[in-house]
């Protein structure tokens, strides 16, 4: 029996953490290679978090991620038990909690495909494209002030554009393709905001801020001959203003032009036609089928959403010094999105229905290429959006906003939630501590999930989070069972905020504190809801 | 100018160190010590550091410069409306605006420079260039609050009470103020309300609920953390372990006793003005106390497109009162000489009174040429920089780009202006731009440094 003394000594400490029965061991599966047969001893399971493999993967990610492991020795992590996953997906997928009862229902699910069923319905659900479409947003740049200055109407055309794009599941080359090769009034013409948040306007700055989302490469690690090379595509784009409010209309400069050559970024020289648009060429290089950049950056970014890491990593700093934690993974991801038609719906439902994806997060290795090889599900505080809506889910509250374009140019709705909010520049005092992106420049890494100080103390101890809990518990946190049925409340209060029924030893010790605190019930319950809004199960993906 | 002037009027008597001492301030007064020692140890370019801490009083919205510290009243009626019979300071030849006399009296303390230029017009972008100092371009800089938290703050030293750089109240919005330098740097925003019975702080004082529940309900969140338990060696855990350690130390130690305005004299708070901005500069005046290296005062109000001389003259004797006693206050207790203080807005306001519809009386965005006001750290007092012309119109001399008033203030806060700001996408980008990359200012302050 394989044991890790990290792993049993905390167990041995906690007392609150079942054991699996010495027979549930993990088999990896005897399908995969024999080099994987070293990894395949049994596993022990920490409860409630993991569960036993029911069977070998058919998936080509998991043998692809298996064999790499297996060159380093590393042990993957068992797969997640189902509480887990039902938080795990819903927060992945939708950037939502499931609420009890869905995740009762998936619970009392007994079909062997009802992960693989759950998926496919989140990505039909309204929150998929919310959710897909901040995420877009924050690298497109998506907002109303400084230094965008987009401005609230083109803001509102631009994002509802993009969510639908993605509602829609519109295949992700023509989508980039619309982009590129738009013009029009900025009002009317919503994929030509692409040109109009671009805040350095010179060809080069263009051509930057094209490399950037589309192709996971920043132009400053290139050669001035590339960069020059490729600015020439974007020569020719124009911007003039109209009697409307901040309306810009984005066009092709119509003045005469000498013929001239531009360089693309795989070196080869094209002859630009003056009577043509340039941006259309280079569009059509990029979204050709065999372009090096486009599939790879966008199956290498998808991949980094879903599993907290690109296989190059950083996701959008794609250059021939930073190659792939794993070619092959990323070659087969990249293929599958081709054949699929750019179908970036497929390329999620592949990941997600993985066992790489659906691992349990407490890692089996410490070896440093363990995260870097996807041994596990890797923890990350959840995102500030998501976290302001799922602490008002839990608690029946709202949100309040602002922002500094006053109305009537910005309209905050009443019923707003984080995730769906269109404007980076419409803000509140939790999504500025939380670390959601400035939206500045779209890297990736202007998201910040790491714990600061502030944060943490916000979420201690502020007068925000305390009022929500306070009301919370009035109206709904307090109310599950039946009258006087403590056991019952705390079940619902688990299951509401941690998406699982309390293990015994934690029902004990919360029934202790409604009892024993000496608190009034709905006080020791806010406790309680407090204390389980603080867990790191509660704030990290997991 | 001569600066050897006696301060004719001490606004403020009420205060004596013997008062602090009786009101427990000692022991805290011994942290201060070893919060700055260690701020300080790194001081570049081998100058020591003159100033530790900043305090900006940032006028959003853009205040008049016309009636405040540039007063025109030559110009006649369409430039100064009501408002021309500026007043005498205590330093002779400089007068400012008439509704502020208790700030006349405080005039060998600062310099007002007249010459601000940025030539930006749209609130977003002028906020942007008076607090980095930077013209746009592709990148979003950091703010100098966010900067002297990088070089003053927990990296080097800063062991204080309160994160390094903190916000009253509000965040003042617009950009980003950590810019590049990432999530770390942005300020503490304190929430809450100094001029209520109780400033609640968020996070550091949640209201209704004692010490004691506060650490029963700890103990329940450690039992109940079983995922946390379950992977002990998980960095980002640790991480987070981490930051409690430092919350709970922030909501049990004395940070709290730090917002608790209690702990003054109603003399004090009365001579401050009971009001958000006065108990506002008095909260700044205990943070420094403590070694905070930047405290912004987010002062709103002051965009006044209409009913502009109303404003005015309900407003400016609230500041007046409050920065007056401010400076006084920071200068009894010794502290001006090491606490800059930094008073200005994204711009000033049209020069010329707009009388039209709709505005009936008000005044307009205005980026050309506009007031800032430094005092302390180092800066000398009882000084004008530059000039504008007969309206407040145009720099008439020596102009001063935000990006020289911010690196002046670098200099004396012992930051390298050539050093480098660290930034996840790699660049290197150095602390304050070239003179060149600005064009329209003429270096830095030395004449007043």
């Amino acid at each position: 029996m394989w044991l890790c003394p990290a792993l049993t000594g905390p167990r041995e400490r906690t007392g609150v953490g079942g054991i699996a029965s010495p027979g549930e061991f993990v088999v990896v599966s005897a399908l995969l290679l024999g080099v994987l047969a070293s990894l395949a001893a049994g596993q022990e399971l920490i409860s409630p978090f993991e569960m036993a493999d029911s069977g070998a993967s058919s998936s080509a990610i998991d043998t692809l991620v298996l064999v790499e492991l297996s060159k380093h020795g590393i042990e993957a992590a068992p797969l997640c038990s189902d509480e887990v996953f039902v938080r795990r997906i819903y927060l992945d997928v939708i950037g939502t909690l499931p609420t009890p009862n869905e995740v009762e229902h998936f619970m009392e699910d007994s079909t062997p495909d009802k992960r693989y069923t759950l998926i496919e319905d989140l990505l039909q659900r309204q929150e998929f494209a919310d959710y897909w479409a901040l995420k877009w947003c924050d690298i497109l740049r998506v907002k109303s002030e400084f230094p965008i200055n987009l401005w609230p109407n083109a803001v509102q055309c631009y994002h509802r554009w993009i969510r639908e794009s993605i509602r829609d599941n519109k295949p992700c080359d023509e989508f980039v393709r619309e982009m590129l090769t738009s013009s029009g009034s900025n009002f009317r013409v919503p994929p030509v905001n692409f040109y109009r948040a671009v805040q350095n306007r010179e060809p080069a700055g263009i051509a930057g801020a094209v490399a950037l989302p589309f192709m996971g490469a920043r132009i400053e690690h290139w050669t001035p001959e590339q960069r020059e090379g490729m600015a020439k595509f974007f020569s020719r784009v124009a911007y003039k203003s109209t009697a409307e409010w901040k309306e810009e209309i984005v066009y092709l400069d119509p003045a005469p032009v000498e013929a001239m050559s531009a360089m693309l970024p795989d070196g080869v020289t094209v002859q630009l036609d003056p009577d043509k648009d340039p941006r259309d060429l280079f569009a059509d290089w990029l979204l050709a089928a065999d372009n090096p950049w486009f599939a790879r950056n966008m199956a290498n970014r998808v991949w980094s959403w879903l599993l907290g890491r690109g296989i190059i990593h950083e996701a959008d700093d794609i250059r021939p010094d930073n190659p792939p934690s794993n070619p092959a993974l990323l070659s087969y991801l990249e293929d599958a999105l081709i054949r699929s038609g750019y179908d970036l719906r497929h390329l999620y439902l592949i990941i997600l229905n993985s066992h790489t994806y659906q691992r349990s997060s407490i890692a089996r290795s410490e070896a440093p290429e363990a995260d870097t090889l996807f041994a596990c599900y890797p923890v990350r505080r959840i995102d500030a959006e998501a976290l302001i809506d799922a602490v008002c889910g839990i608690t029946g509250t709202r949100e309040t906003y602002s922002s500094a374009v006053p109305e009537p140019f910005s309209y905050i709705p009443e019923y707003q939630r984080s995730i769906a909010l269109a404007d980076g520049s419409i803000t509140s005092p939790f999504l500025e501590m939380f670390g959601r992106p400035t939206r500045d420049t779209g890297f990736e890494s202007e998201r910040t999930n790491a714990m600061t100080d502030p944060q943490r103390l916000h979420l201690l101890n502020s007068t925000q989070i305390q009022r929500k809990i306070e009301q919370g518990v009035r109206s709904r946190l307090a109310t599950g069972g039946g009258k006087g049925d403590q056991r019952g409340i705390v079940q619902s209060v688990y299951l509401t905020i941690l998406s699982r029924k309390p293990t015994e030893s934690e029902t004990a010790a919360a029934l202790s504190y409604v009892e024993n605190s000496g608190l009034k019930r709905d006080q020791a319950l806010c406790d309680l809801a407090w204390a389980l809004i603080n867990t790191k199960e509660f704030l990290y993906r997991h | 100018m001569n600066v050897t002037f006696k301060t004719a009027n001490r606004v403020r008597q009420a205060i004596t160190r013997r008062d602090a001492l009786k009101q427990g301030f000692l022991g805290m007064a011994g942290l201060a010590l070893a919060a700055r020692s260690g701020a300080l140890a790194h001081a570049a370019s081998g100058q020591p550091a003159k100033a530790k801490s900043v305090i900006q009083i940032w006028m959003w919205g853009g205040p008049s410069h016309l009636d405040t510290f540039d007063p025109k009243p030559d110009a006649g009626s369409d430039y100064c409306g009501p408002l021309n019979k500026p007043i005498a300071t205590n330093v002779e030849g400089i007068r400012i605006g008439e509704l502020l006399p208790m700030l006349a009296q405080q005039a060998d303390k600062y310099s007002i420079i007249r010459s601000m230029t940025h030539g930006v017009n749209a609130h977003e972008t002028a906020s942007y260039i008076t607090q980095t100092g930077r013209e746009p371009d592709r990148l979003v800089y950091p703010s100098a609050g966010a900067v002297v938290s990088l070089f003053n703050g927990y990296d080097h030293g800063y062991k204080g009470l309160v994160p390094p750089y903190v916000v009253l109240t509000e965040a003042q919005g617009r950009f980003s103020e950590a810019g590049l330098l990432g999530q770390r740097y942005k300020p503490f925003v304190t929430g809450g309300d100094p001029n209520q019975a109780r400033f609640t702080v968020e996070g550091i004082i949640a209201q209704g609920i004692s010490d004691e529940r506060q650490r029963s309900r700890r103990d329940l969140l450690h039992t109940l953390d079983t995922l946390g338990k379950a992977m002990p060696s998980n960095v980002r855990f640790q991480e987070m372990d981490k930051t409690e350690e430092n919350a709970y130390g922030m909501m049990f130690g004395d940070a709290r006793k730090l917002f608790d305005l209690s702990q003054e004299t109603d003399a004090v708070r009365e001579q401050y003005g009971k009001n958000t901005f006065g108990q506002c500069c008095l909260v700044a005046r205990r943070l420094v106390e403590q070694g905070v290296p930047f405290v912004t005062i987010n002062y709103k109000g002051w965009d006044t497109h209409k009913q502009h001389f109303e404003i005015m003259k309900r407003k400016l004797p609230e500041m007046d009162r409050a920065m007056a006693t401010l400076l006084q206050d920071l200068s009894d207790r010794g502290l001006l000489e090491s606490t800059i203080v930094w008073w200005g807005g994204e711009f000033g306001r049209t020069p010329k009174v707009q009388w039209e519809a709709p505005w009936n009386g008000g005044r307009g965005h205005y980026g050309t040429c506009f007031t800032s006001v430094v005092a302390g750290g180092g800066f000398k007092g009882g000084h004008v920089v530059g000039a504008s012309d007969a309206t407040g119109s145009e720099v008439a001399e020596r102009p001063v780009h935000p990006r020289d008033l911010i690196g002046s203030m670098y200099t004396l806060l012992g930051i390298d202006p050539e050093g480098k700001l660290p930034n996840a996408a790699g660049l290197d980008v150095c602390v304050l731009p070239s003179e060149q990359s600005v064009k329209k200012g003429a270096g830095l302050l030395t004449e007043i440094m």
